[in-house]
């Protein structure tokens, strides 16, 4: 008991600690107005990584229309702030969360054929999801159409995105190390194993897979209103797939990874910019390679913990869920 | 042109793109049938496909028959090639790993050809006469009549490669159950590396005739043909040959009859409409078998 | 061998690590430094619209050479740093951020293309730089502030010529329209097109969108056929047009094909297929005029190959704006954009005023293809 007060308050600190750190930088203009862009998509990857993480890292189930839930909270948020009177803090906040939940609702709808499905069947039939969505946004006037959707408002900061980020991370790691997060994962693990012990797998999968399309939906409010233009193209399976890879990079089921993994992906090819067109051919490699060395993702089945660096101790990972291969 | 007519001409542009379809899902069921991998590099086998018959063509002035065997050859080693580095020191990881590796493969693939090619699409070298041909009130472009001949002809060729010749059933065997045939003296990995040869010089025919249809490449030309093909080997049931070009054909002619008749933009959500449909009702494909899970 | 894995992996880690910190960690390169004029270009260098990005920004760095070859511009040289936007919307906010806040550029070029112009106007707008675009012809880039300029002519100008020109010269009375229902450049010719059209006695027999990534038309083109339309407009670029164009004779129409400025280049990706068509365009390498001719002569001779439009426009840019900026004599923000508002030079693309929008008033040449050439047809006054 002492010791997990002891880790929040360490976890508390050093996340208030690197908030004031990063803001400081941004305010003496050491962090300029480019690099807190970076930032900011950095947070809204590790909101994607996190809850895609959840439906197929923890879940078990490949999915690949993550794109299209943020898609639909990316619209419904900007489509919303443009013709709500509030503050701004509010406007985006209550935007995003209704652009969320207007995902998580579609996923609900999803979620009937999709698990009817399994393994690589499922994968298509979401990506295929995926796709209409793209299309629909692409063929409805309200959206703008092929043209895209100008004139959004630039809400998002480098605040509200950290906060959001954080609470969305701490909202999965304690879903994860509780009751409802061990029973999505003994789905992966064994889903018929799983229901003869008494788990409602529908129940289960239905509600990761909403949950995961919710904070899709939440990323994609804030992505909107932080390019302030948005095309469907931007939203297609390439996108979907583009998320897939943190999560495969961080390793399946593996929440620090996510973050640390997204925070890589952000930067790399910005970082790799250098190298001119060589760019892209470094990435692949880069990425070819790090999945033959290391198939199971940058940490593993290790979680990342400032406790464990701070208090230099060694010992097994109390809060790994995982203990198997990530994915069959 | 009366209402039938019309409607038969979109039909024909439906079974021109089908075919084409139908070819490199060939690619993708057959890779999946064998290692259960879906295969995303695939898409640019195609397009590589169209840039060595491109150079063959333009840069070597080769005669026309050699000019489109070397690339299908070429595409063929770079099939078993990508297999060997890439997803073979992967067969006992986690498959997902193996699925990331092949969209490195395939970024890397596009962004060589980018490097290499550069950043406009090339307009490809016009090898059929365009023009039609009349069937009474029909006009069909040669282009359509070669290239459903063509198609058709492999795919009757593939068919009896598989069933009659001995390499062929060591194929079938291998997707059955990789452990038994190996028990029975079949060289597991020579198999699998006939396998990606031979959805690879498909894919590569496939490309060809795709861009002799669309004359325009460029090296990210194999993406969308890839992903529909993907999904027309999905549609009619992954693994399963057959499957795979009934699936196409279907892709091909929904989306040719949606542009005619509903709208141009409307084709991609008809086709994957088409796919959930028929995921809903036969979870395992048109021609799939369903398999109860043992407890 | 296991050991070395892990190695290899350990390695691997770090390297992405490092690489993921030393990101952060950054610093401004440039501070500003007053000997020199700094100009931002955002153009597509690489991706779908390349060929017009590299035109306008080849364009550009041959006014800049030139210029600072005379001695610059206030006794200052320009120094020119462009970023690539792929075509892409969030590329040009990024590159636009990244001029502008790391750089510290005076002036920006750009963007190439309308969509990602328009994503960067509303920024610009705010911070008041003086920002021209060489090329992007939406009618809304220079609506959202004084302070942003074209070179270029607007899409419904073009759209209206060719619907003039398909009626009066080529007594057209059935049209047939195929436009890019993703592009506001399309959109925009096609919709004016349409209106002029039918508003002067001609039916537009169809009118059919498609969508970006379309590479087969030829259902659209089945349904065309059964109209018969005396003339067939496509306003998109040239690339697109040479893929419709050879769908065009697979599926057997007859009809005179025409299109806008978007069709330069067009001859590179179906020269047969378009023949004996026409197009709009910002200028005409037959022109006789010796800033035309100079400038063609100095392109080939840097660039070995024959300037398209968009590389008149890019170099006709960097004259307009050094023009302002000597005449201002100063880079302060207002006092460039008061004196561009006033520009009134002869160069490449014809005598170029500013009109209350901001739009350049001058002629427009519309190019007959003839055996695989663009032979200059007629030239058409604004008025």
């Amino acid at each position: 008991m002492n010791s997990r007060l002891k880790a929040n308050i360490i976890n508390t600190t050093s996340i208030i600690l690197i908030y004031i750190i990063l803001v400081l930088l941004i305010r003496i203009g050491f962090i300029n107005n480019y690099y807190e862009g970076i930032l900011i998509e950095m947070g809204i990857n590790i909101i994607l990584a996190v809850s895609l993480n959840l439906a197929t890292g923890y879940l078990g189930q490949l999915t690949l229309g993550h794109a299209g839930f943020m898609a639909i909270g990316a619209y419904t948020a900007a489509i919303l702030s443009a013709r709500m009177n509030l503050p701004d803090l509010p406007l985006l906040l209550v935007s995003i969360v209704l652009g969320g939940l207007l995902a998580a609702f579609f996923a609900f709808l999803m979620a009937i054929p999709v698990f009817r499905l399994r393994g690589d069947y499922l994968a298509i039939l979401t990506l295929g999801f995926g796709e209409i969505i793209r299309v629909i946004i692409l063929n409805m006037k309200i959206t703008g159409g092929g043209k895209g959707l100008s004139g959004i408002l630039p809400l998002t900061s480098f605040s509200t995105v950290y906060f959001i980020t954080v609470i969305t991370v701490t909202i999965f790691y304690t879903l994860i190390n509780s009751r409802h997060g061990r029973a999505i994962i003994s789905i992966r693990e064994d889903e018929i194993a799983a229901e003869a012990v008494g788990i409602s797998t529908k129940y289960y999968k239905t509600f990761a897979f909403t949950l995961a399309a919710f904070f899709a939906g939440v990323a994609g409010g804030l992505f909107a209103h932080h390019t302030l233009v948005l095309d469907p193209k931007d939203f297609n399976f390439i996108r979907s797939i583009e998320i897939l890879i943190i999560v495969v990079l961080g390793g399946m089921g593996n929440l620090t990874g996510s973050v640390l993994a997204a925070i890589i992906i952000t930067i790399l090819p910005r970082l790799l910019m250098g190298f001119a067109d060589w760019n892209m051919i470094i990435y692949s490699v880069l990425l070819i390679a790090m999945m033959l060395f290391k198939p199971g993702g940058l940490l593993e089945k290790r979680e990342f913990s400032l406790n464990g660096l701070l208090s230099g101790k060694k010992k097994s990972q109390g809060n790994t869920p995982v203990k198997n291969e990530g994915s069959e | 042109m009366d209402v039938l007519a019309k409607f038969l001409q979109q039909l024909i542009n439906g079974i021109h793109v089908g075919s084409i379809y139908a070819l490199i899902a060939l690619g993708y069921t057959m890779v999946y049938g064998i290692i259960k991998l879906i295969n995303f590099a695939h898409g640019d086998i195609i397009m590589m496909g169209a840039y060595f018959t491109f150079v063959c063509i333009v840069t070597f002035n080769l005669p026309i028959g050699v000019a489109l065997i070397t690339p299908v050859i070429l595409c063929l080693l770079s099939g078993i090639l990508i297999e060997r580095v890439a997803y073979k020191p992967l067969r006992n990881s986690p498959r997902l790993s193996a699925l990331i590796t092949a969209i490195g493969v395939s970024f890397l693939l596009e962004n060589v050809f980018f490097k290499k090619f550069g950043q406009n699409p090339i307009p490809f070298p016009q090898i059929i006469n365009p023009s039609p041909i009349s069937l009474g009130p029909l006009q069909i472009s040669r282009i359509t009549f070669i290239t459903v001949l063509i198609s058709v002809l492999l795919m009757i060729l593939l068919d009896l490669f598989i069933k009659k010749t001995k390499p062929g059933k060591a194929m079938r065997a291998v997707s059955e159950d990789p452990g038994a045939a190996q028990l029975m003296g079949i060289n597991v990995n020579s198999t699998i590396s006939l396998t990606f040869a031979t959805g690879s010089a498909l894919g590569a025919v496939g490309g060809i005739l795709y861009s002799i249809a669309y004359p325009l490449i460029d090296p990210f030309m194999g993406v969308m043909p890839g992903l529909k093909a993907f999904v027309a080997a999905v549609l009619g049931g992954i693994g399963i040959i057959p499957g795979a070009m009934l699936g196409g054909f279907i892709m091909g002619i929904a989306e040719s009859l949606t542009k005619g008749y509903i709208s141009s933009q409307l084709a991609d959500a008809v086709v994957f409409g088409i796919l959930i449909v028929v995921l809903s009702l036969k979870p395992s494909g048109l021609l799939g078998k369903n398999v109860k899970e043992k407890v | 061998m296991r050991r070395l894995r892990k190695l290899m992996s350990l390695t691997l880690t770090g390297v992405l690590l490092a690489g993921a910190l030393a990101g952060c960690g950054q610093k401004d390169s440039g501070s500003a430094d007053s000997d020199v004029i700094k100009i931002g270009g955002i153009a597509p260098l690489t991706g779908n619209v390349a060929v017009y990005g590299v035109a306008a920004s080849n364009g550009a760095k041959l006014a800049i050479e030139e210029i600072n070859a005379s001695g610059g511009i206030l006794g200052k040289k320009i120094e020119y740093i462009e970023y690539d936007d792929k075509g892409d919307t969030t590329e040009a906010v990024n590159a636009y951020k990244k001029l502008v806040n790391n750089n510290k550029v005076n002036a920006i070029i750009g963007a190439v293309t309308s969509k990602p112009t328009l994503a960067i106007t509303p920024l610009a707008a705010k911070e008041g730089i003086p920002m021209i675009t060489p090329t992007a012809t939406a009618l809304d880039v220079t609506a959202a502030g004084t302070n942003i300029f074209r070179t270029c002519f607007i899409d419904p100008y073009q759209g209206e010529i060719m619907a003039k020109f398909a009626l009066e010269n080529l007594n057209a009375s059935k049209a047939a329209v195929l436009y890019n229902t993703a592009d506001d450049y399309s959109l925009g010719v096609a919709e004016a097109f349409k209106n002029y059209f039918e508003a002067n006695g001609g039916t537009v027999v169809s009118y059919e969108g498609y969508g970006a990534d379309e590479k087969d038309y030829k259902a659209i083109l089945t349904n065309v056929k059964t109209q018969n339309p005396d003339v067939l407009f496509l306003p998109d670029y040239y690339n697109t047009v040479g893929l419709i164009a050879q769908q065009v004779k697979e599926v057997g129409i007859n009809a005179t094909l025409l299109g806008a400025d978007g069709w330069d280049g067009v001859l590179t990706v179906a020269p047969e297929a378009v023949e004996g068509g026409y197009f709009c365009n910002h200028y005409s390498t037959d022109d006789t005029a010796e800033e035309v001719q100079n400038f063609i002569k100095k392109y080939k001779e840097t660039y070995n190959e024959d300037p398209v439009s968009f590389a008149a426009l890019g170099y006709d840019t960097v004259k307009i704006l050094a023009a302002a900026i000597e005449k201002a004599g100063t880079t302060d923000y207002d006092a460039v954009v008061k004196a561009l508002a006033e520009t009134n030079i002869t160069s490449v693309t014809g005598t170029i005023t500013y009109d209350e929008n901001r739009n350049p008033v001058k002629d427009v040449a519309i190019i007959k293809i003839e055996n695989g050439q663009n032979r200059l047809y007629t030239k058409v006054n604004p008025q």
